[in-house]
This record gives C-alpha cells, sequence and structure tokens, in this order.
C-alpha cells in the first residue's frame, strides 16, 4: 500500500522530470550548428533537394510547432524516422538497445559482485598489505580510461592470446537470432541453446571487463568506507562482546548498514552507462545503442539523437526507481521514515 | 573473604599509538563476588572502561596491551585461557548490558533476529543445540522477563520504531539470553532522561535480585551507585583510590576525589551541595 503510493508519486515525478528532459534535448539538438537536411544529402545535393527535405521534416515550422508534432509522435509511441538509417528511429532502438543493455547489465554485474567482496576484504584488514593492494587496483581500475583498457584487452586477449574474440556479439556463423529479449544470453538460455550462452558470454567477457573497471573500483571504494565508518559502531562492538563469530559480523551485521552507499552508486553507474559505453562499443564493434547515438549526434539526425537519449532518460528513471526500492529493502530506516514522511 | 566470582589482581595496561604509548591501569585490583552488586566509579578517562573492556575480552591489540596481571573468573585466569575457551564465557557466562540504546543495536535487523543470532551462536559455543522455534521462544521470554508488554511486537520490531527506554531494555534482554552469572553493566541508562534511568536501574536491580547475579556497575554517577551496589571501587587517573562498602563510602570518605564525586552528584531536593555554608540547615 504505502509502497504503491510511493510508486505512484515516483512516477509521476520522473514523468515530469523526462518531460523537462525532452525540451531541452530538442532544443540543444536544433541549436547545434550545421543543416541536418544538408549532412543526410550530402555536399553534392542541390539546394532544391535540401530545403524540399527540410520542408518534409517539417524543419521550416517554428520551433514550437515542430516539438508539439514531435509529442503527438512520441505519444503513440512513434519516434519518427532516422536520416541516418532511413529506417524509423524505434526499430533502431529496439536493435540496438538490447546489445548495450546486456553489455552494461553484465558489466554492473561483474563490477558489483568483485567491488563488494574486495570492499570488505580491504575493510577487514585496513591499513595492512590487502588493503593496500584493493585501494591500489580500485585507484587504478577508477582512473585508467575506457578505451585505453579496451584496446590493450583487446591486444592481449585477441592478438596475442588469442583466447577470446575481439569483435561483436556472435560469429556470423553461428545461426542464432536474440528474438525473444534481444539479450543473447538470455534468450539462449530460453532456447536451450547452452553452447550459443557460452559463445555470447565470451564475446561479452572483454567489453564487459573493459566498462567494469572504472565501476568496480568505486564500489570497492565505497564499500571499503561505508564498512570501516560502520566497524566503529556501537552495535558491532557489542555482538563482539557476545560472542557473534567473525564471519556472521562482517557479512551480516557489518556488510548491510553498509550497503546503500556502494548500492546507489550502482545504480548512478548502471544509468550513466547506457550513454558511456558508446567508447568501448566502438572499440569493440558492438552493435550497442550508444555507439548508435553518437553516430546520430555526429549527423544531426534529430530524431535518432531524441530517441536515445528519451529511451536513455526512461532507463535512469527505471533503474533509479528500482535502486530505491532496493535501498527501503536493505535498510527499513528509509522505509519508517518514509511512512512517517 | 570467599572465593570471588570475578577477581582481578595487579592489572596493568598499556596504550600504544604512533610511537608513544600510555599506561592507563595501574594495578588494578578489584572483586565481584557471586551474587553481590559492586560498582566501579570514576570519571571519564579514568579507567573504568578500560576494564571493563579488559574483563570482556574486548581490548584490541594494538593498541592496548595487558603488561601484567590476572583477571580470575571462577578462579581460571581469563588472560592465559585459550582464545577459543576465552570466547566461550561470552554472553554465556558473564554478559554486558550496553550504555547507549540509541547505537548498540544494528539497525537494519529486527530485535528478534538480533537476539536470535546472538542466541544461536551462544548455544553452538556451548555445544546446546536449539530449534529456531525454540529460540525465538526464548527470545520472547527473556523480552517478557524486563516488563515488555508486547514481546511478540518488539521482537518482530526495528530498533528505530522503539523509544530509547524501551531499546535499554533489549539490551538488557540481550545480557540475559542465555543466563549468565555474571552481568556488567556500563552506565546503563545514561543515555536516557532521568526518569526513565531510574525505571532501568530500577529493573536492572530487581532482574539481579530475583536471579542473583552478580552485577559489576560502571558509571560515573554515583546517584547511580547509591541505588544499586554494595560495593564501590573508585578510580581516578587508572587507579583504583578508594573502596569499601557503599554506606562506608557515602557516610565516610576517605579520599578528597571521592568527596568531589559525592559533591558532584545532582540533588533534587534543592538546597546547596555538600560542604558549602547553606547546606548545614
Amino acid at each position: 500500500m504505502e509502497f504503491t503510493l510511493f510508486l505512484i508519486r515516483r512516477i509521476l515525478w520522473s514523468l515530469l522530470v523526462l518531460f523537462g528532459l525532452s525540451i531541452v534535448i530538442f532544443v540543444i539538438a536544433r541549436a547545434m550548428p550545421g543543416d541536418p537536411a544538408r549532412l543526410a544529402l550530402g555536399p553534392r545535393a542541390s539546394a532544391e533537394q535540401v530545403t524540399q527535405l527540410r520542408e518534409e521534416l517539417g524543419l521550416n515550422k517554428p520551433l514550437v510547432q515542430q516539438y508539439v508534432l514531435y509529442m503527438e509522435g512520441l505519444a503513440e509511441g512513434d519516434l519518427g524516422k532516422s536520416l541516418l538509417t532511413r529506417r524509423p528511429v524505434n526499430d533502431d532502438i529496439r536493435e540496438t538497445f538490447p546489445a548495450t543493455f546486456e553489455l552494461v547489465l553484465s558489466t554492473i554485474t561483474i563490477a558489483f559482485f568483485l567491488g563488494v567482496p574486495l570492499g570488505v576484504l580491504a575493510s577487514r584488514f585496513k591499513d595492512r598489505w590487502p588493503d593496500n593492494a584493493v585501494r591500489f587496483v580500485s585507484i587504478l581500475a577508477a582512473v585508467t580510461p575506457s578505451f585505453f583498457l579496451a584496446l590493450l584487452l583487446q591486444i592481449l586477449a585477441g592478438y596475442v592470446l588469442h583466447i577470446l574474440p575481439t569483435t561483436g556479439r556472435l560469429p556470423h556463423n553461428i545461426g542464432f537470432v536474440a528474438d525473444m529479449t534481444g539479450l543473447v544470453t538470455v534468450d539462449a538460455l530460453l532456447r536451450g541453446r547452452f553452447d550459443v550462452f557460452l559463445e555470447a558470454w565470451r564475446y561479452l567477457l572483454l567489453p564487459s571487463i573493459a566498462l567494469m573497471a572504472a565501476t568496480m573500483g568505486q564500489i570497492a571504494r565505497i564499500t571499503r568506507s561505508s564498512m570501516i565508518d560502520v566497524s566503529s559502531q556501537d552495535y558491532i562492538e557489542a555482538s563482539r562482546a557476545f560472542g557473534v563469530p567473525e564471519p556472521v559480523r562482517l557479512f551480516k551485521y557489518m556488510l548491510r548498514p553498509s550497503f546503500v552507499p556502494p548500492l546507489t552508486i550502482m545504480g548512478l553507474e548502471f544509468a550513466s552507462l547506457i550513454g558511456n559505453a558508446f567508447v568501448v562499443e566502438l572499440v569493440f564493434a558492438w552493435p550497442g545503442m550508444a555507439a548508435y547515438g553518437v553516430r546520430t549526434i555526429l549527423q544531426k539526425d534529430l530524431n535518432a539523437v531524441m530517441g536515445v537519449v528519451i529511451v536513455s532518460g526512461v532507463f535512469f528513471v527505471v533503474v533509479n526507481l528500482v535502486i530505491d526500492a532496493l535501498v527501503g529493502f536493505v535498510d527499513p530506516r528509509v522505509r519508517i521514515r518514509g511512512r512517517r514522511a | 573473604m570467599s572465593e570471588s566470582l570475578l577477581s582481578i589482581r595487579g592489572l596493568n595496561v598499556q596504550f600504544s599509538a604512533y610511537g608513544r604509548s600510555q599506561q592507563v591501569l595501574h594495578d588494578v585490583s578489584l572483586d565481584v563476588p557471586a551474587h553481590s552488586q559492586v560498582a566501579l566509579v570514576g570519571e571519564s578517562g579514568s579507567g573504568k572502561t578500560v576494564t571493563m573492556k579488559a574483563i570482556m575480552g574486548l581490548l584490541r591489540d594494538p593498541p592496548a596491551r595487558i603488561l601484567s596481571g590476572e583477571i580470575r573468573y571462577e578462579g581460571r585466569d581469563l588472560l592465559k585461557l585459550p582464545p577459543r575457551e576465552r570466547k566461550k564465557l561470552n554472553g554465556t557466562e558473564m554478559s554486558m548490558v550496553f550504555q547507549d540504546p540509541m547505537s548498540s543495536l544494528n539497525p537494519v535487523f529486527t530485535i528478534a533476529d538480533q537476539l536470535g543470532t546472538i542466541l544461536k551462536y551462544a548455544d553452538r559455543r556451548l555445544g546446546r543445540s536449539r530449534s529456531g522455534r525454540e529460540r525465538m521462544a526464548r527470545v520472547l521470554e527473556v523480552l517478557a522477563q524486563v516488563r515488555m508488554r508486547d514481546p511478540e511486537r518488539v521482537a518482530a520490531s526495528y530498533p528505530v520504531m522503539l523509544s530509547g527506554g524501551m531499546r535499554q531494555r533489549v539490551l538488557i534482554a540481550m545480557a540475559l539470553l542465555s543466563e549468565p552469572k555474571l552481568l556488567i553493566a556500563d552506565e546503563p541508562g545514561t543515555a536516557l532522561d532521568v526518569t526513565t534511568q531510574a525505571q532501568i536501574l530500577k529493573l536492572l536491580k530487581d532482574l539481579v535480585a530475583d536471579r542473583g547475579l552478580a552485577l559489576l556497575m560502571i558509571t560515573h554517577n554515583l546517584g547511580v551507585v547509591r541505588e544499586t551496589s554494595d560495593y564501590v571501587y573508585v578510580m581516578n587517573k587508572g587507579v583504583v583510590v578508594e573502596h569499601a562498602p557503599a554506606a562506608e563510602l557515602f557516610s565516610a570518605p576517605r579520599e578528597d576525589y571521592t568527596r568531589s564525586l559525592i559533591a558532584a552528584v545532582p540533588r533534587l531536593t534543592g538546597g546547596m551541595r555538600f560542604g558549602s555554608a547553606g547546606a548545614r540547615v
């Protein structure tokens, strides 16, 4: 009941935020220098052709009218046509979004399951060598640019060791189409193609690692400092005095109260990676939405840019909603205070 | 004098950090006979908390180091026990009532979960076993013993849902879970208002009396001592400066320090402090 109310309130707020976002991006995209029609038709098109396309696209209408027209389409779920691919933006996004989503999902999962234990380890051995090692690795991971790491991994694993594929999502000859969820790993499992599942992971691994490093470093550092804060609390001393064994203390009594900061970071990273994955997507020729978004921005493909931004925005909102619900689950104080407020 | 339940002899403890060290306990000796209520009194920094932590085996080395002395519990020197044997005693033979009800309970687990976990591992250390349901029954029983009107509701609550006084009673329940013989209370109720504190002290006193427990009360407040203890040790700067039966200590304090502590007790009856002109009415 309370949760439903909370959810409704959050969704209404999110719609407002998305509405604001759509206006800002709409204006910015049109204020950028360059003529979309000219860019789409190339330098050799005649002035008449360009004018004709501008009229087709409605670019000669007042800005407000253009926006209303766009929003009318959006209300029906139509994101318009891409000038770059000459296809509906809906189709482009339906094709590229799952690839990015799968990449980011595996990235975050790996980052989380490496980062949190590393943070716990570091806090347990504070100022001793395991802590120093974790701190060194996480700082290094946080400052290494993803493109550098991507190239390094590609050279190492692909060209020197020949153990992992370096480009694409699946081999061309495998004859598998992810037509259910769009996530190759999930679809492969749903269709019982375990071979495809493993193959898909081989392709996912390198880009995920390249993309994961910074996030893992962040999560490890946040978990460490959060755990250290909690470890000096009276209730931890109390559990020690009552003889609760150390593993229980560490992973139950300390980790759960420390969990909110890493969880929050994870949500923010999850959402921002959707847009920021493009460098890694370009290096690994990963057919994702982030790379698509960058291509369309460079081409001033207005509808596609709007489409990518809106989908990312919705995704951001949804992820944060999920994270908020998780935070409430992990920390009852948040739940109870919310109820009183 | 009969063999004490807890007996400390010549305890010397030193803290070191950044290459400097400071001795914080000098030759501390004290006795807690079975079924008796003993108070250890002193101002902040007098060494009473370090003494308590040494008894409970909570001192971290480093920075703390026990230089010499012995802490005997039922004749066995706790400092010489193997760690496994030492750990068996915590929460089972001797338990602590923690000071601050606001910070001594884990905010993200229910009371039932926290008490249940403590009981589970206490049982395990003692080689007993209890089913989840039996554990829960024991938790509710103890909550009822600390005069919770609705033990089920309290057990299902998170600490934030309880008042300070209720949380303090939960902390007492925590200490009673495995029926210890010695209760060490670290200024219970200091964080509460005066009325609630008085209730808590009364409850503690009754529980100790009913069960015939030994109580070591650590406090800076002589008013609390008068309420709860038969015998008093006064500590200052890491040294036990005076010890005497409570009545004797209050009527004829020998040390200036004790006198100043007695003078510092706020009195609710009005008038002036001891020793000032207006007091001799």
